[in-house]
């Protein structure tokens, strides 16, 4: 657009107000990328009252209630305060030099769809401080616990949650039309980077499901201000029904979260493999059969509700079903390393780290889809051990990964190798220690999100909340690691990594604030 | 692209996308009338139809089907409810009517509405009701007690494997949002 005529040469604005007023991608995507790391620490706060109750059997700490305030924030925080802000800082940062682009598509709606969220999540945190306390009916909001039983906080978390679900659809409109119009000439769909198309494609989700969500919190608002009866079996309503609208959006939802990190793992495996990405087709195919699947398996999370056979057998297929594509891909980063001449720089610890903890979560997926066994396993530790291992050592490592990696081409500096690699090997231990024994202790039976437990279950929560306490503390590693970067540090070259494939590592370290004015030479466009 | 300046295209593809926006906003809100069709249609949930059965009971006399009667009161429901008969035998398509109590013990009137549920599932849509007090509201004065009374017949075409099946009913206390016509009257 016109924007461009003018301000080729010129730096950010000076002072506060440049953050408020900031068009510009790169501004935009650190604001997304601190605002998530605040989150991140927010919500990993929580987590702590959590695991400090769960210490010892029997209740020490807190009240029954303000637990499961804190499970429910945790969740709230870490799924759309944490992890979606960060993969959006992500694309803010990286699809437009990725793509050969000057900015996104619509710069002051990304300037838009980033402020709304320190609203949202200010509106959401203020009701810890209210006499009625935070919501405390979990992330997954059941009706009618939500609704008939919820307390008066509850219209701050619908209206945060609107306010959420607008900044997602806003900064996905961006991201598409961004995709699809930006691209420097030579940058054909099949050339994109694969983060670009996993975000591409990440984006189309959010777009169709964020609406249903606006949907539920609106009709759980109506119900409770307005008395209809969407979900209260009185009126003629059934609760049943807030189950099957939550989880349309809720699984695809999972996926969200996720795919953008394949992009990621698929970006930094071939750099330090220094070898091409084995099957970059398949990877799309793959993706975008996920993301397929992804709409028409949201009832295996319901499978104790009392569906018909016929029912539970389809979900229970359609389930097992996505393991194909995902198979596809950790197959792909395997034979990518496969006699690659791999190094191990904390980028790649992460990304390896990854594959291998990403895939075990996967398998207790599997395990789970198992409509039987699910029986057994529904509402239990192993739930809680399977998510947290796809979304901690799976979505969050690829953030940590992609910020290792993409950091020196933001600050100009390398990070510190060794507080790098030392953040890695603790949260690695820690990650384990803290969700590993959680398999066992589900299976053996423990419920979750209950502040007190049997005495059975001492143990492994013994173990289990020292490997939390000791991956929360790691993270101020990266705070420590990120702020040294930003300060000072080794120069870096524009390539950085020896083996760095893409359009981003054409650019001088760091990158300039107005980035691919003119479009990069189509020759500098590799095929993937 | 190509052909035209990026600043249409992108309005372009801005407006489209906003549609699809809207569109699953109303997809949302249409799932409720799908599942409430899906589960008349089917039977699932063990929701029974809340409409009177337009059937014509057609009498099948060697069968005999068991169907119990269960009651519970949802939570903050205070009244007396219960059925006047555990069981009765039925064949299929042999009209029957069977009766609740139901006795408000408190000293103030309050209005009940009790929702029916089938056990086994699929056995919901055989179940037809000819006359149903869940089909109305209850208004009960205080101390006032009333016999509710339901006529039903079981359909001829339920499956061979279902000999027995349960009738249960939440009651549940709906005089803070009693609904009189269209008008809704909070408290």
């Amino acid at each position: 657009m016109s924007a461009l005529h003018d301000d080729h040469h010129h730096g950010p604005a000076k002072g506060l107000t440049r953050w408020f007023y900031t068009t510009n991608h790169k501004d935009i995507g650190s604001l997304y990328l601190w605002f998530s790391f605040a989150m991140f620490l927010l919500g990993g706060t929580f987590a702590m009252v959590i695991r400090a109750e769960l210490f010892q059997p029997g209740l020490q700490l807190v009240e029954p209630n303000f637990f499961n305030q804190m499970t429910t924030m945790h969740g709230l925080v870490m799924v759309f305060g944490a992890i979606m802000p960060a993969f959006v800082g992500l694309a803010n940062w990286l699809i437009p030099m990725m793509i050969g682009a000057p900015d996104m598509a619509l710069p002051r709606m990304n300037n838009w769809s980033f402020w709304i969220l320190p609203f949202a999540f200010a509106m959401l945190t203020a009701t810890l401080f209210m006499d009625a306390g935070a919501p405390n009916f979990g992330w997954t909001f059941y009706a009618p616990l939500s609704t008939t039983y919820a307390p008066d906080t509850v219209t701050f978390f619908i209206f945060a949650v609107h306010l959420m679900g607008a900044s997602s659809i806003m900064g996905s409109i961006n991201i598409i039309a961004t995709v699809l119009n930006m691209r420097a000439p030579g940058m054909t769909l099949m050339k994109m980077p694969l983060f670009v198309w996993t975000w591409l494609i990440t984006a189309y989700l959010l777009i169709a499901v964020m609406p249903v969500l606006a949907g539920v919190v609106t009709m759980m608002l109506f119900d409770i201000h307005f008395g209809t009866s969407f979900f209260n079996a009185a009126g003629g309503g059934d609760p049943v029904l807030f189950q099957h609208v939550f989880w349309f959006f809720g699984h695809p939802e999972v996926y969200i979260m996720i795919l953008p990190a394949f992009g990621v793992v698929s970006a930094i495996i071939p750099t330090f493999a220094r070898k091409r990405l084995f099957g970059y087709d398949s990877m799309v195919y793959a993706t975008a059969s996920i993301a397929f699947l992804s709409f028409i398996v949201w009832a295996h999370h319901m499978f104790t509700v009392g569906m018909p056979i016929a029912g539970e057998l389809f979900f229970m297929y359609a389930t097992m079903l996505i393991a194909v594509p995902t198979g596809v891909k950790v197959f792909n980063w395997v034979a990518t390393m496969f006699r690659g001449s791999m190094t191990f720089e904390t980028p790649m610890l992460f990304a390896i780290a990854f594959v291998v903890l990403f895939t075990m979560g996967g398998f207790t997926g599997l395990m789970l889809a198992i409509t039987p066994a699910d029986f057994q396993y529904h509402d239990t530790y192993f739930v809680v051990a399977h998510f947290h291992y796809v979304l901690v050592p799976g979505a969050v490592f690829s953030i940590m990964a992609a910020t290792y990696y993409w950091l020196p081409k933001w600050t100009g500096h390398m990070y510190d190798e060794r507080l790098g690699k030392l953040h890695f090997w603790l949260s690695f231990i820690g990650v384990n220690v803290l969700f590993f024994p959680q398999h066992f202790l589900g299976l053996a039976g423990m419920p979750r999100r209950i502040p007190d437990y049997a005495l059975q279950f001492a143990d492994f929560n013994w173990i289990s909340s020292i490997g939390g306490f000791l991956f929360g503390a790691s993270q101020l590693i990266l705070l420590v690691v990120v702020i040294k970067c930003v300060k000072g540090g080794k120069k870096a070259t524009a390539q950085v990594w020896e083996g760095a494939q893409g359009l981003e590592w054409t650019l001088d370290s760091p990158a300039p604030y107005h980035t691919f004015t003119t479009p990069p030479d189509p020759k500098l466009i590799h095929a993937q | 692209m190509r052909n035209e300046s990026p600043a249409t295209s992108t309005t372009r593809i801005v407006k489209r996308l906003l549609l699809v926006v809207v569109g699953m906003f109303g997809f949302g809100f249409a799932m409720v009338p799908l599942y409430d069709v899906i589960c008349d249609i089917t039977g699932l949930n063990g929701k029974t139809s809340s409409r009177y059965a337009q059937a014509e009971p057609v009498p099948v006399e060697d069968r005999k089907i068991t169907v119990q009667f269960m009651a519970q009161n949802s939570e903050g429901m205070s009244w007396y409810f219960e059925p006047n008969d555990a069981q009765v035998t039925v064949s299929p398509g042999e009209v029957k009517v069977v009766s609740y109590k139901a006795r408000n013990s408190n000293g103030f009137a309050m209005v009940g509405q009790a929702i029916p549920s089938v056990a086994p599932n699929e056995a919901a849509q055989y179940l037809m009701k000819l006359e149903c007090f869940c089909f109305q509201e209850q208004p009960l004065a205080a101390g006032e007690e009333v016999d509710m009374t339901i006529r039903f017949f079981v359909d001829e075409n339920i499956p061979e494997k279902i000999t027995k099946l349960t009738l249960s009913y939440s009651l549940f206390d709906i005089t803070d949002y009693e609904i009189s016509g269209d008008e809704i009257t909070a408290r």
